[in-house]
């Protein structure tokens, strides 16, 4: 799934690196725990959260994951924008909370490992 | 390849800037084209020692020596110190505070996922001097 579909799925905003929208994307994880991210996550490319800091976006550049989606309607402030972009991170923010959000991808056919 | 020293402060007041040594060791060892495993390995485990530093120890200091054959890191601090390494090591054991907790942090699984994801985990501490955190990750490609 290239993340301009996940974008138009979660009716998203896009608030960095909307040049990257043609990414593809072959798997995600939704998660309010930063550690189990870290601890769990193998090539999930999207991460969901509903938590808004700036370790959101280091936690995903550390695991190599190229998309972050802010559910719940919450708005990303300018110091997680910049550092999203300097990262060449997409980062979106969907109003759907996050067992919504999941639903709506996992069904769009977007897993949690590669193929199912 | 010659061995190369990296070298980091560590503010421990801010947790926002957690992770800046991470991201820059990581973008390092990229341009020294280490496989993205490896890189992502060490990205890891200094990310979680960096982030343990922060909230357990009140920052400290890290040195980075990377070689062919070997990336070595070595965190230091002079906070509190660790009185039972064996349960700090356990998956789950925490003393972080709910603040942190509600940062999406203090699990309890960060020096279990360090175990994991290096080839080496020394701990050495003393209470009330400080903790000294030397890992070696051994490129995978
Ligand atoms: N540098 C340190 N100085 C003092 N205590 C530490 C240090 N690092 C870890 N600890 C102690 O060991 C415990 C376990 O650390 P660990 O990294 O596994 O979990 P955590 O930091 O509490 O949570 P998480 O890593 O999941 O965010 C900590 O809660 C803390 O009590
Ligand atoms: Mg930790």
């Amino acid at each position: 799934m290239r993340l301009r579909e996940v974008k138009d799925i979660l009716d998203a905003s896009v608030f960095s690196g909307e040049e990257h929208l043609d990414r593809e994307v072959h798997a995600a994880c939704g998660s309010d725990l930063m550690s189990d991210v870290l601890a769990f996550v193998k090539n999930q490319s999207v991460l969901l959260t509903g938590l808004l800091n700036p370790q959101v976006i280091r936690t995903a550049e550390m695991m190599d994951m190229c998309c972050v989606v802010i559910v719940r309607g919450k708005t990303p402030d300018e110091q997680i924008v910049n550092l999203a972009k300097d990262k060449d991170i997409v980062l979106m923010a969907t109003k759907y909370p996050m067992y919504s959000a999941c639903g709506k991808l996992y069904s769009g056919g977007l897993f949690q490992d590669e193929g199912r | 390849m010659s061995k190369l020293h990296l070298y980091y402060e560590i503010d421990g007041s801010d947790f926002h800037a957690a992770g800046e040594a991470s991201s820059d060791v990581k973008r390092v060892l990229k341009q020294l084209n280490f496989d993205s495993d490896t890189v992502r390995r060490v990205a890891i485990c200094m990310y979680e020692g960096e982030i343990n530093m922060i909230i357990h120890a009140n920052g400290g200091t890290v040195d980075v020596w990377v070689e062919e054959c070997s990336i070595e890191l070595v965190l230091r601090d002079t906070g509190p110190g660790i009185p039972d390494i064996e349960q700090a090591m356990q998956e789950g054991f925490s003393t972080a505070t709910q603040a942190i907790r509600e940062l999406g942090f203090g699990a309890g699984m960060g020096l279990p996922n360090i175990k994991r994801h290096s080839d080496q985990l020394h701990i050495a501490s003393e209470v009330g001097v400080g903790t000294t955190l030397t890992i070696r990750v051994v490129p995978s490609g």
